[in-house]
């Protein structure tokens, strides 16, 4: 790689993973700290995502830099046929740091060859987010007080949830002990469990949502079940209430226990679950801005 | 007798290269990616042939060439128990056993749709992550597949 960028959640060592947590507390602690000045950031969306732009462009302006960057991918020159090479070249020369969200998997890693400055992956495809897991482990650790040996307890699609995959990888470093509870249909798959398996992680797998799946977590994270997932819609059906968390199956969990969740959130946590003190998913996605500021800074030797 | 018998069934090589012990159903892969039906040399080729090793087997001999390291990669994507003879004077000089490198660039095709390398004029890149199983990662898209879900770009 020609320059320091962040592409995949394995780029991070264990120690790079708690130099940036610790960055990010103090960020939390004082967030507005003009470190950017100075400094252009470009933010480049091939696809929309709310969430994740106004998170990194707060991310920014709360350092001193300014943004500039697009939103819609129909506004670029990609429409006129311009190469993704071409596009990040060019923006290289404006900016001192890319943030791109691309549908194009692999597109975060390609750009990271090609461009003078760092990149920082804000998604490609169904592969890669890694600030998503940078802030979950934030959150984590926050919530819990550490990372290591925690009980973590993954819903919903576990076969095409990027944030699972990555967050299982980043937790490998921790000694967790994982439950994974999914519906047939996305269930997950073999390779992450050879990885848990070559790396002494403990794991249980159900098939349902139930209070005794979930008594024992610390860490409760939900995802989505897309409906566009299934071939078969009648098993969609038999499924989506199954693996909607609603108040009453959290009697029983531990007191510690947070519920966390990358959001958008449709139906898999009922309305009834916001007011719950275990509910922690908007003060997670709150924890995203001081993790990109953390990861910003040190991407920019800052 | 027998073994006599047996190396008649495909003629001598005074030069060039012998691939033996190719699995039949990938010989005409073989043929292709190295371009052999625009070969101006002699080559013969024998197809179905008894192993012992792997059942039916496929022999390709072909006159005054030598593989490059590229053709000798793909050939031990397709066909990792294949064997290489660099003949001389009808004598084999040297024998090769195939292994499979650490990396494929600009070899192998990604066949996820959404790959940045199906999207963008690029050279694809795969890394092998586990020789013995023959199972590889793209280096872009990061999804790992195994040997007869990729294909070789000619």
């Amino acid at each position: 790689m020609a320059n320091k960028s962040l592409v995949s959640i394995t780029d991070y060592s264990k120690e790079k993973i708690l130099q940036i947590l610790n960055k990010a507390a103090e960020f939390e602690k004082n967030p507005n700290q003009p470190l950017l000045q100075g400094k252009v950031v470009a933010t480049l969306f091939f696809e929309p995502s709310t969430r994740t732009r106004l998170s990194f462009e707060t991310a920014v302006n709360r350092l001193g830099g300014r943004v500039i960057g697009f939103s819609d991918a129909s506004t670029t020159s990609g429409t006129k046929g311009e190469t993704l090479k071409d596009t990040i070249i060019m923006v290289s020369n404006y900016a001192d740091l890319i943030v791109m969200r691309n549908p194009i998997e692999g597109a975060a890693r390609y750009a990271a060859e090609v461009a003078k400055v760092p990149i920082i992956n804000a998604g490609d495809g169904a592969n890669q987010h890694p600030t998503q897991t940078m802030l979950d482990l934030y959150s984590i650790k926050k919530t819990q007080g550490k990372l290591e040996n925690l009980k973590i307890c993954m819903v919903g699609d576990l076969k095409y949830g990027r944030t699972i995959h990555s967050l299982i990888m980043a937790m490998s470093h921790f000694n967790p002990t994982f439950t994974f509870i999914a519906p047939d249909e996305l269930k997950l798959p073999e390779e992450y469990k050879m990885f848990c398996k070559e790396n002494n992680i403990a794991f249980t797998e159900h098939d349902e949502l139930t209070e005794e799946a979930i008594s024992d977590a610390d860490i409760l994270y939900m995802t989505r079940v897309q409906k566009e997932r299934f071939t078969d819609l009648y098993e969609y059906e038999k499924v989506k209430d199954v693996y909607t968390l609603r108040n009453k199956l959290l009697e029983n969990t531990k007191p510690n226990m947070r519920i966390l969740h990358p959001l958008p959130r449709v139906n898999e946590i009922d309305y009834d679950v916001d007011n719950n003190e275990k509910a922690y998913y908007f003060e997670q996605a709150r924890n995203g801005v001081f993790a990109r500021q953390a990861i910003i800074c040190d991407l920019l030797g800052l | 007798m027998e073994k006599g018998r047996k190396e008649l069934k495909v003629a001598a090589l005074k030069n060039g290269t012998v691939i033996d012990h190719i699995p039949s159903e990938k010989l005409f892969k073989v043929i292709s990616i190295l371009g052999l039906e625009n070969c101006s040399t002699q080559v013969t080729f024998g197809y179905n042939l008894d192993s012992k090793r792997i059942g039916k087997k496929a022999i390709v001999k072909v006159a005054d060439k030598y593989l490059s390291q590229e053709e000798v990669n793909k050939i031990a994507f397709l066909a990792p128990k294949a064997k290489i003879n660099i003949i001389k004077g009808y004598e084999v000089t040297e024998k090769m056993e195939l292994e499979l490198p650490d990396t494929f660039i600009g070899v192998l095709k990604c066949k996820n749709p959404k790959c940045i390398t199906n999207n963008e004029p690029m050279q694809t890149k795969f890394h092998t992550i586990d020789k013995e199983k023959a199972i590889f990662k793209c280096h872009y898209c990061e999804r790992i597949s195994e040997s007869e879900n990729i294909e070789i770009i000619r």
